[in-house]
C-alpha cells in the first residue's frame, strides 16, 4: 500500500503547487482522493475533526440507489420479454436491462463528470461529489428507449444551466437531475410520454406496447395490474422508479444513515395520501377514484420523494421548513397528475415548483426566530428607559 | 435558591488521555512569555524596555486604545525580548524568570468597604482587568460600559476540558472574595453556573444567582448560558469571567500580590503525564509537558478551541487546559466509504461509532475529508442549543451583510460557540474563523 502511495506522490508531482500543470491539479486530485483520504489536517478552528465528509455523504446515497437501480434493469428485460411473450431466466431479462441501461450511466457519468472537471478547473476548486449521485440519478428517471445523445445533451443543460450557472454545487435552485429529466420531457417530447416509450424497444416490435399505470388512467381505461405488482415494481415505467418496495429499502438506508430527511419523505407521504383521499372522496374520474393507498405506489412519486425531494441543496434547509416542503410535494404530485391530462406524473414539476419556493419556505421559519429576537430587544429597551 | 437549565442539543465527544485528578508543581520555566494575540484586538504598547527588570505584578504594556486596560507581568525577571511578526506586530512579550518570584505590593483590601470604582481602578491598575471579557465580540471588556450582568460558568463540557471544580479545590474563601469584588462591577445580577450533579463550594457561594446546568457540549459554554438566563440584545454588554480568574483577583484582595498561578489540565492521548499541573501564567510549554517527539500536536486550550503552539511555545493566557494529541499528517486508503474507519468518532450515523456513545476515542488531527461547497442541511442545528439558525448566520457572516447577522443573533455568540459546527459539518467548513471576522465587522461597523 505504500508503494502505490509512492507511485501516485511520484506521479503527481508535475501537479504541485509551482509546477507546470499545476491548474490541472483539480483533475488529479479527484483521482487520488478516491483512493485515499488526503493527508491534510486541521489549519484553523477545531483541531479534530468528524469522520464524515461529502464524498461518504455521497457514496451513501449511491448505495441507497443501487438496489432500485438493479431492480430496473432486470425490471426492463422483464417487460420485454413477456411483452413478446418468450420465454427467459432471470439473467436473460437482467442482461438485456443492462445492455440498455448501463451505456446510459456510462453516457450521464461521462458527459456530466466531463463538464464538472472543466469547470473545477478553471474556478480552481476540487471536484465536487454531488455529481456521482445526479450522475446516476438522470438515467434512471429516463425511459428505457431514449437515445444515448438525448440523454448527453439533457446532463449537458442540467449540468451547466441547472447548477454551474449558479455558482456550481451547494448554490442551485432547482434539483439538478430533474432539471436534466424536464429538459428531455418538453424538449423531446415523443420520447418522454405515451404509451409506446416505457417497454424496451416498443417502438420497433409491434407486439410490444405497454402503458404506464397512470397513462392508462389518465385515458380514462381499467388498470390491469393488482397492488403487489405496483409495489413491486413489475410494471411498465422509467427505469428505476417502478419498484416501490427498493425505493422502500433505500429511503430506509438513506433514514438510518441520517443522510436523507425523513422530515421530507414523511412529509410527502402525509400530502400525497391527503390529496390522493380528497379525490377519492370526490371521485369524478378514473384518477381521481384511484384508491389513495395505490397513488403513492405508482408512478415515480416514492422514488421522487425520496431520492429527488431530499436533495438537501434544493429542499428547505431548516427543520420545519422540510416539513412544509415535504407535505406540498405530495400535495402538488397528487393534484397535477389529477388535473393535469398533459402530465400523466405530478412529482417531477410537484418537486421543480416546491424547489423554487423553498428559500421562501426558510425565510418565514426563520422570520419567527427573527421576530422573537426583537421582541425580545424591544421589552428590554423598555426595561431600561 | 437556584434554576436549572437543561441543554438538550449538542454532542459529547469522548476522547482518550483524560487528565488524572493529581496536581504537582510543574519546573519553574527559565523564560515566560505574555502575548498580545490571546487578548483579541488589543493593539500593545510596551511600556518597560528590553533588559529593564520587573517585579510579578508589574505592568508590562497596555492597550494602545483603551490604556485603562494593562497586562501584568506574571513573575519577577527582565524583560527578555518583544518578538514580533508580520508588520510587526507583537507576538510575544518575553521575560527572563529570576529563580522565585519578587512581588509588587498592591496592599490588602476590604473588599466591603471598597466602591464599584475603586474595585474598578484596583483591578485595572493591577492588571486583573484582561481577566475579564465582554459579550457581544468575545473581546476583552471595555472598563467604560455598563455591564447589564456578569456571568461565570463553573462546568467546563469540552472534550478533555479541565473539571473546574477539582482545580479551585479548597479556594473558596478567595473565590467568595473575588465574586464579592466583581459583582460590585454591575447593577445587575452575577450569574454562577454549576454543573446540576455538583456537591462543591459554588453551592455555597453568596451573591449569585446560582444556575445548575445539565446536557452535553456546549452546555459549559457561558454564551449558551447566557443566551439561556438573559440574553445578549442589540447595545447591551455583559461581562464573562473565568472561576479561576476570580479567585486570582480574590487571592489579590485578600494578600496584596498578583499571584497569577494556574492549575492546568495536561491531557490527550501523547501526553507523558496526564494530570494537572501548577504553574504560572505564560509559562514554557516544554517546561510543563516536556520534550515532545515531532508529530504531535500541541493545543493550548481543548482540541474545539484551543490554539495550536510550539513545543518552544508559551501557554495561552486563559488556558487551563493542555491536550496533545498525534497529528493527522497520513492517508488513509478508501477512508471515504461508509462504516469504513470506526475508530475514528462522528456524530452522523455514517460509521457505527454512534452505536457507542459512551466508548472512548484516540483522535488525530486529520481533516478527514477535504472542504467543499455547504451541501448537508440540518447538522449543524443538532449542536447548536440556541435560538439560532448556524447555517444561515454562518451564510450571512461570509457575506458581512450586518442586518441580518444582527437579525439571526450575532450578538449572541462566540467563535467558541460555533466549535462543534467546525466538528460536525461535512463540509469542512471553518465556522469559528468566520464567526471572529464576523464579530470583527460588527465591532468596526457597530462598535
Amino acid at each position: 500500500m505504500d508503494a502505490l502511495r509512492k507511485k501516485l506522490d511520484q506521479l503527481k508531482k508535475p501537479f504541485n503547487k509551482g509546477e507546470k500543470w499545476e491548474k490541472y491539479a483539480p483533475a488529479i486530485n479527484a483521482f487520488d482522493t478516491f483512493l485515499y483520504v488526503p493527508n491534510h489536517t486541521t489549519k484553523e478552528g477545531a483541531h479534530i475533526r468528524d469522520a464524515v465528509d461529502l464524498k461518504r455523504t455521497m457514496i451513501t446515497v449511491v448505495l441507497a440507489l443501487l438496489p432500485a437501480l438493479f431492480y430496473g434493469i432486470y425490471n426492463a428485460g422483464f417487460q420485454y420479454y413477456s411483452q413478446l411473450g418468450e420465454a427467459f431466466t432471470f439473467w436473460d431479462a437482467f442482461a438485456h436491462g443492462a445492455w440498455k441501461v448501463l451505456p446510459m450511466v456510462a453516457v450521464s457519468y461521462a458527459v456530466g463528470l466531463g463538464i464538472e472537471f472543466i469547470f473545477a478547473i478553471y474556478r480552481g476548486h476540487e471536484v465536487n461529489e454531488g455529481y456521482l449521485v445526479t450522475g446516476l440519478l438522470i438515467p434512471m428517471i429516463m425511459p428505457v428507449d431514449i437515445p444515448l445523445w438525448m440523454v448527453a445533451v439533457s446532463v449537458a443543460f442540467a449540468v451547466l444551466i441547472g447548477k454551474e450557472a449558479f455558482g456550481g454545487t451547494g448554490m442551485n435552485i432547482l434539483n439538478p437531475a430533474l432539471t436534466a429529466r424536464a429538459f428531455a420531457f418538453f424538449a423531446y417530447p415523443t420520447y418522454m410520454s405515451g404509451n409506446k416509450v416505457w417497454v424496451s424497444e416498443a417502438t420497433n416490435v409491434d407486439a410490444i406496447s405497454g402503458e404506464t399505470i397512470l397513462g392508462t388512467l389518465a385515458a380514462g381505461k381499467e388498470v390491469a395490474y393488482n397492488s403487489w405488482s405496483m409495489f413491486s415494481g413489475s410494471i411498465p415505467g422509467s427505469i428505476a422508479e417502478t419498484s416501490t418496495l427498493w425505493i422502500v429499502v433505500g429511503a430506509a438506508i438513506l433514514i438510518l444513515t441520517g443522510v436523507g430527511s425523513w422530515r421530507i419523505m414523511a412529509g410527502g407521504l402525509v400530502g400525497a395520501a391527503f390529496m390522493g383521499f380528497l379525490f377519492n372522496l370526490w371521485s369524478a374520474n378514473e384518477l381521481m377514484a384511484f384508491p389513495w393507498h395505490q397513488q403513492l405506489i405508482v408512478g415515480g412519486f416514492a422514488f421522487g420523494l425520496v431520492f429527488m425531494a431530499t436533495d438537501p441543496v434544493s429542499a428547505a434547509q431548516t427543520l420545519k421548513g422540510k416539513w412544509i416542503y415535504g407535505i406540498f410535494i405530495g400535495i402538488f404530485s397528487i393534484m397535477i397528475r389529477v388535473f393535469n391530462p398533459a402530465y400523466p406524473e405530478g412529482v417531477m414539476l410537484a418537486i421543480l415548483l416546491m424547489n423554487v419556493f423553498a428559500p421562501t419556505i426558510d425565510h418565514y421559519v426563520i422570520q419567527s426566530s427573527i421576530k422573537r429576537r426583537k421582541k425580545r430587544l424591544s421589552t428590554a429597551t423598555v426595561k431600561s428607559a | 435558591m437556584s434554576n436549572d437549565i437543561k441543554i438538550r442539543k449538542g454532542l459529547d465527544i469522548k476522547l482518550k488521555g483524560e487528565a488524572e485528578k493529581l496536581v504537582s508543581d510543574a519546573p519553574r520555566s527559565k523564560t515566560f512569555a505574555i502575548k498580545p494575540t490571546d487578548f483579541h484586538g488589543v493593539t500593545p504598547k510596551v511600556i518597560v524596555k528590553e533588559g529593564e527588570s520587573v517585579k510579578a505584578g508589574d505592568i508590562i504594556f497596555y492597550s494602545k486604545y483603551s490604556e485603562k486596560v494593562k497586562f501584568a507581568s506574571p513573575v519577577s525577571g527582565t524583560l527578555k525580548e518583544v518578538k514580533r511578526g508580520a508588520k510587526r506586530k507583537i507576538l510575544e512579550v518575553i521575560i527572563e524568570a529570576d529563580s522565585a518570584d519578587t512581588y509588587k505590593e498592591f496592599g490588602k483590601k476590604d473588599v466591603g468597604a471598597m466602591s464599584a470604582e475603586e474595585v474598578k481602578q484596583h483591578l485595572l491598575e493591577s492588571g486583573c482587568w484582561p481577566f475579564i471579557k465582554q459579550r457581544p465580540y468575545d473581546i476583552v471588556a471595555n472598563p467604560d460600559d455598563a455591564p447589564k450582568a456578569i456571568f461565570i460558568s463553573a462546568l467546563a463540557t469540552a472534550p478533555l476540558a479541565a473539571d473546574v471544580e477539582f482545580l479551585l479545590g479548597k479556594r473558596k474563601d478567595e473565590f467568595q472574595l473575588g465574586i464579592d469584588a466583581i459583582s460590585k462591577l454591575t447593577s445587575g445580577k452575577t450569574h454562577l453556573s454549576v454543573d446540576k450533579s455538583s456537591a462543591s463550594f459554588f453551592n455555597e457561594v453568596k451573591g449569585v444567582q446560582l444556575h445548575k446546568v445539565s446536557g452535553p457540549h456546549p452546555a459549559g459554554n457561558v454564551g449558551v448560558q447566557i443566551h439561556h438566563i438573559d440574553p445578549v440584545n442589540s447595545g447591551e454588554r455583559v461581562w464573562v469571567i473565568n472561576p479561576e480568574d476570580v479567585a486570582i483577583i480574590g487571592s489579590l484582595f485578600k494578600t496584596g500580590k498578583l499571584d497569577l498561578t494556574r492549575t492546568v489540565a495536561v491531557g490527550g492521548t501523547e501526553a507523558p503525564k496526564a494530570q494537572y499541573f501548577r504553574f504560572k501564567i505564560g509559562s514554557n510549554v516544554k517546561d510543563v509537558v516536556g520534550q515532545l517527539p515531532a508529530n504531535v500536536r500541541i493545543i493550548s486550550g481543548d482540541v474545539l478551541t484551543g490554539d495550536k503552539v510550539a513545543n518552544a511555545g508559551y501557554v495561552g493566557y486563559y488556558h487551563n487546559t493542555i491536550t496533545l494529541i498525534p497529528e493527522g499528517n497520513d492517508y488513509r486508503m478508501f477512508g471515504w466509504l461508509p462504516f469504513k474507519d470506526n475508530n475514528i468518532p462522528s456524530m452522523s450515523r455514517t460509521s457505527f461509532s454512534w452505536l457507542f456513545p459512551n466508548k472512548r476515542y484516540k483522535v488525530n488531527t486529520n481533516l478527514n475529508g477535504e472542504e467543499r461547497a455547504l451541501v448537508v442541511t440540518g447538522e449543524m442545528e443538532k449542536v447548536m442549543p440556541m435560538d439560532i439558525y448556524p447555517m444561515q448566520l454562518l451564510k450571512e457572516c461570509m457575506a458581512s451583510n450586518i442586518e441580518k447577522m444582527e437579525n439571526l443573533g450575532i450578538y449572541e455568540v462566540a467563535p467558541e460557540d460555533f466549535a462543534l459546527v467546525d466538528y460536525v459539518n461535512t463540509s469542512k467548513l471553518e465556522a469559528q474563523a468566520i464567526i471572529r471576522e464576523a464579530l470583527d465587522v460588527m465591532i468596526k461597523e457597530v462598535g
